[in-house]
């Protein structure tokens, strides 16, 4: 039997990796120095669609320190193509993908040369002295148009349509047939909405260094995913695995924009073991928003059938999703994870789900903090509001008509998912009361009544989300090419010291934190005595890495199985030690004692001393202590929450100023409260940006306009509320932990909320919608126009 | 964000600035707080062969106060200048505009005189200099000149200073016991202006007896509202009339469109934001 103490569980402790962060100790990889190191400097095209010509190299070659210069057909041979891990359909086109372009580029910011220097700055002057002649080509931008094909990206491929991905409840079983709910229903919302391209906007930009000189050849990267670029290394270079070493050293955020595998990474690779030297490539600000993989972009076409009272009968969501140029790692598969979320947290009889996936000439999209079920959350969540306009009742009062009640879970939906458990009453009741909702709404209606030039809005949203991503046997079952377990190392040093590797690698989360606290109430040893160790394939040999919201859900769970592998394993020995039955013995606190004795025990940290030592082990036992476990979700997590937000609309100038904020999330048990509190106002603040602020802008010849951070709008402290956050917690069922995550979790639900709240000030002038960003010039244009 | 390779000179002196640009040639540029020249030269949107730091002449530095005047020299930072009793008590307009501009961090090295040498139509000072009947004391070959600011200020981005001169110093008139409010609409904190508003006012009895209104953004340069300023006089301060002779605002200015704002927007914003800087400046 094994029994353990919460003591550091729910502790909002300060994060152990801070002090080192915060005082400069840290080793991004761009500090990284090796010996006889060069330095890497990329040619962008400035345009977005052309046939290359002539590449007059010759003066960058002679340029002071240059070392080499390289194009495409340099590196023709070997560059292959950059993988895409998730094939969403049978018959799914994809252009091929360089790393470097070769005879046409296809989107402004692709590479077309790189230089490699004895210095950052020799490298990036001879930049600006190689000349190509660019043969322009019709550039395709606009989605819609893209998807007619009027222009066709890629000849050989025929149309621009990548995939075509369908779902329909009642093909599968699952419900009605949604047509036929359209054709019966009372009443029908339709709507289409815009997911506007975002860029991740990580602070640390991407920085990738490849030293080829030991027997392995090693990569340090600003990376989420070590493991799988490890291993796509070795499969899209055809260089054998083993011979790959990968790091991550500290990484400086991600948001799903280094859940990737680039064309710097794969440069970098290629060229450091073509020269036999170091290579370090560190991408400016500039190049970071301009060519790293951006987000969301999507039309939504959103039918929303339901009865006179309210009661929905049937949903129809028709998807359009910019690929960009090409599929990265993920790209295809990021609009599909949202076929199971548009359903949310509603109990919806006939539900059909199709999403066309097309490429235009601009950088690739992927991964994006949510990754799909932001988008699918912002659809539903308007639409609930639209639905409640129509029909003349409270948002809150129609969502609670039609959210799965708490006594029916677990429930499976409609798009087949099984939630395991969940309180929507709960969250909410709690989500009104800190809001204080009534009062809001009776201010509303003083200042309509009023006509004052400042109209306040509420706006709600009660999301849930998948999270820990993800049982293998589901993403096998969606054409995805890995599995979604998680893996997790132990060992007891003979001090008594713990050493844990995990193969969650983290950029900013408090893994480091987070799992000392669950080791230490597993071991019963003391929070500072456990080292986690993560993010480089020699020490964390297994591992699917961070995205997802899936660290703790599943790497959490991996390091409890191989924890509870070390306790079994300690036992024999303490049997062995106290001279007793191994069944007579109960492991508290850190201590294996005989059950009902009270006598002093042996400590785990005895025991990894005796086993170190090994003088005195049970017969055939081996020496030392050490175990590992790899974990595979039997179901995703489904953390939901009620956000609830109060914005004042300046009708005079369009501004939008958010007054209040009230989030209560249901994450299931909380490990940390400080970090899953700062999880929250990170994901609430990149959730606002989108509603207000952030949208990647290009002109008509496919040119990032919003290359910079001046025209890039990312929002700081000072542009956003006080924060009032709170938790319920309905612990998952599907975990021994309880846990569901919460990386995502603010970003996902505060896109609606906001922008609900902005047109329930300015529903009263006739304003159906307002595209995001809200931007003041659009939200006093939809005034104007809305009442005329 | 590596600059293009350039000469670096750093004169003590005015005179030997001039010298040095002089010899420099027509690619020479001058340095001051180089929040704007920095990122302009990181980006390689310019590449100058020699950069003229002024950041070591004595001379540039600080404010003086003269009978009618306060003279503020080029490379006062915006820093000094919002901390300066005398600029609060003279030209409080300029005190209130530079505590709007960027953050802490840009204010401690950008300077005054470099703001208004880069003439960024969607910089806050322009406004309330020209508004504050400001002129500028320029250093050339030729010696020394002053131009004043509604001569200053030429087109986007473009001066009266000529390629070899050097802003020396801002000589602005005393506004002592004026009343004054910048109202600056931007669409995050740390952003330039989309547009913004500068009034300063004098008022006698409860009534406006004087007022200078600058508005920011509105054109390629910073726009006198003197349809405003006339509408204002000897009106008492209510909200009606404020927003009578706001309405006009825009009266004469050319605005651009640009990712935040179109024209039509722009003129909305100036008519709203003036009416509120007004109203500002008349309650302070
Ligand atoms: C993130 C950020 C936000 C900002 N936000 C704002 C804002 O909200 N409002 C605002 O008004 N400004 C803003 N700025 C600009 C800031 O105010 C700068 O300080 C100002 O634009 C330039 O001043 P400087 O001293 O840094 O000049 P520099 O950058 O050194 O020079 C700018 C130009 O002026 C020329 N120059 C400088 N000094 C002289 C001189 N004495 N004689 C002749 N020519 C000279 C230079 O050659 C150059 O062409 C911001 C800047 C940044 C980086």
């Amino acid at each position: 039997m094994t029994e353990t103490v919460d003591r550091e569980l729910g502790k909002a402790r300060t994060r152990k990796e801070d002090a080192r962060l915060i005082s400069g100790r840290t080793r991004w990889t761009d500090n990284i120095t090796l010996p006889g190191m060069l330095h890497m400097a990329i040619l962008r095209s400035p345009v977005a669609r052309a046939g290359i010509g002539k590449i007059d190299t010759d003066q960058a070659r002679a340029s002071s320190g240059v070392v080499a210069v390289f194009t495409g057909a340099d590196l023709a041979a070997e560059q292959g193509s950059l993988p895409c891990a998730w094939p969403i359909t049978e018959d799914q086109k994809s252009p091929n993908a360089p790393s470097i372009a070769d005879t046409t580029v296809n989107f402004a910011g692709e590479a077309v040369a790189v230089v490699v220097a004895r210095s950052a700055a020799e490298a990036r002057d001879a930049v600006d002295l190689i000349d190509v002649d660019y043969e322009d080509l019709p550039v395709v931008l606009d989605l819609e148009t893209a998807a007619g094909d009027e222009e066709v990206i890629y000849p050989e491929l025929g149309t621009n349509c990548s995939a075509n991905w369908v779902f329909d409840s009642a093909q599968a079983g699952s419900g009605g047939d949604v047509e036929d709910a359209i054709r019966d229903a009372d009443v029908v919302v339709r709507r289409k909405f815009r997911q506007q391209r975002l860029i991740p906007a990580f602070m640390e930009p991407r920085s990738v260094l490849v030293d080829p000189t030991g027997p392995q050849t090693t990569m340090y990267s600003a990376t989420q995913v070590p493991h799988i670029l490890r291993l796509m290394l070795a499969m899209s270079l055809g260089v054998p695995e083993h011979k790959i070493r990968v790091i991550a050293p500290d990484v400086g955020g991600g948001f799903g924009g280094k859940l990737q595998v680039t064309p710097e990474e794969f440069l970098t690779f290629l060229i450091g073991r073509r020269l036999g030297k170091p290579v370090k490539y560190t991408e400016t600000r500039t190049e970071s928003l301009l060519a790293a993989h951006h987000g969301r972009d999507q039309i939504q076409r959103l039918t929303l059938a339901a009865r006179g009272d309210g009661t929905i009968t049937g949903l129809k969501v028709e998807l359009l999703a910019d690929m960009g140029a090409c599929l990265r790692l993920v790209t295809p598969g990021v609009p599909i994870l949202g076929a199971f979320m548009f359903n949310a947290i509603y109990k919806i009889p006939a539900y059909h789900f199709s999403c066309t996936n097309v490429f235009t000439n601009k950088v690739p999209t992927d991964a994006y903090r949510g990754a799909g079920r932001p988008e699918a959350t912002f659809g539903i969540e308007r639409m609930m509001d639209e639905l409640a306009v129509e029909i003349g009742v409270d948002p809150l009062e129609i969502r609670e008509k039609n959210w799965i009640k708490h006594e029916e879970f677990p429930y499976t939906t409609v798009s087949t998912l099984t939630y395991d458990s969940g309180n929507y009453e709960a969250a909410t009741a709690r989500a009104t009361e800190l809001f204080g909702y009534p009062e809001l709404r009776a201010e509303q209606a003083r200042r309509r009544e009023n006509g004052d030039p400042v109209q306040l809005g509420i706006g709600v949203s009660t999301f849930t989300e998948m999270c820990g991503l993800a049982p293998s046997r589901v993403l096998g079952s969606l054409n995805y090419s890995a599995g979604g377990w998680e893996h997790a190392e132990v060992r007891m040093l003979p001090t008594g010291k713990v050493e844990v590797v995990t193969g969650s690698s983290p950029h900013g989360q408090g893994h480091d934190t987070a799992w000392s606290q669950i080791v230490a109430d597993r071991l019963g040893v003391p929070f500072e005595d456990v080292e986690v160790l993560h993010g480089d394939t020699q020490i964390s040999q297994r591992g699917m890495d961070t995205y997802g919201s899936r660290s703790l859900v599943v790497g959490g769970i991996a390091l409890v199985k191989a924890l509870d592998k070390v306790i079994e394993k300690a036992r024999p020995i303490a049997a062995h030690l106290l001279e007793a039955a191994e069944d007579d013995l109960e492991f508290t606190a850190g201590s294996f004692g005989v059950r009902g004795t009270g006598a002093a025990g042996v400590t785990i940290a005895d025991i990894a001393l005796a086993v170190f030592a090994a003088h005195d082990l049970p017969d055939g036992a081996e020496p030392n202590l050490d175990s590992e476990a790899s974990y595979d979700p039997e179901n995703f997590s489904f953390p939901h929450g009620t956000h609830l937000c109060a914005t004042e609309v300046d009708t005079e100038t369009g501004a939008v100023r958010i007054r209040s904020y009230v989030c209560v999330d249901d994450i299931g048990k909380v490990v940390n409260p400080l970090i899953a509190e700062g999880q929250v106002h990170g994901g609430l603040a990149q959730g606002i940006a989108q509603a207000l602020y952030e949208e990647a802008v290009h002109d008509e010849f496919g040119t990032l306009t919003t290359a910079s951070l001046a025209d890039y709008l990312v929002p700081s402290a000072m542009d956003l509320p006080r924060f009032t956050t709170d938790m319920t917690e309905t612990p998952a069922t599907s975990n021994p932990l309880g846990v569901k995550g919460v990386g995502e979790a603010g970003t996902i639900a505060s896109t609606p909320a906001v922008v609900n709240a902005v047109l329930d000030a300015v529903r009263q002038f006739g304003v159906r919608d307002i595209e995001m960003p809200c931007t003041p010039q659009r939200v006093w244009q939809a005034i104007q126009g809305g009442s005329k | 964000m590596i600059p293009a390779p350039f000469d670096y000179a750093a004169p003590s002196t005015v005179e030997e600035a001039v010298t040095v640009l002089a010899d420099a040639g027509e690619d020479a540029k001058v340095l001051g707080g180089g929040q704007s020249l920095m990122p302009v030269l990181r980006m390689r949107l310019a590449a100058p062969t020699t950069v003229v730091d002024l950041g070591r002449i004595p001379e540039l530095r600080g404010i003086r106060e003269e009978a009618d005047a306060l003279v503020i020299g080029a490379m006062t930072t915006h820093d000094e200048v919002c901390r300066a009793e005398s600029v609060r008590a003279h030209a409080a307009l300029l005190a209130e505009a530079t505590h709007t501009v960027a953050d802490p961090q840009i204010r401690h090295r950008g300077t005054f005189g470099g703001s208004l040498a880069h003439a960024d139509p969607a910089g806050d000072l322009l406004a309330p200099a020209l508004a504050l009947d400001a002129s500028m004391t320029i250093a050339g070959p030729a010696g020394r000149r002053t131009v004043p600011a509604a001569e200053f200020f030429v087109d986007f981005f473009t001066t009266a200073l000529a390629e070899n001169e050097v802003l020396v110093e801002v000589r602005v008139p005393k506004h002592t016991g004026w009343q004054a409010h910048y109202e600056k609409f931007n669409r995050v904190a740390q952003a330039w202006s989309t547009v913004a508003v500068g009034a300063a006012l004098r008022m006698e009895g409860g009534a406006i007896a004087e007022a200078k209104v600058g508005l920011t953004n509105m054109d390629t340069v910073p726009v006198r509202a003197r349809t405003v300023e006339a509408a204002l006089i000897g009106r008492p301060v209510t909200a009606e009339a404020i927003r009578e002779a706001a309405r006009d605002a825009a009266a004469g200015a050319n605005p651009g469109t640009d990712a935040n704002a179109d024209a039509a927007y722009r003129t909305q914003l100036a008519r709203v934001l003036t009416a509120r800087a007004v109203t500002a400046a008349a309650r302070t």
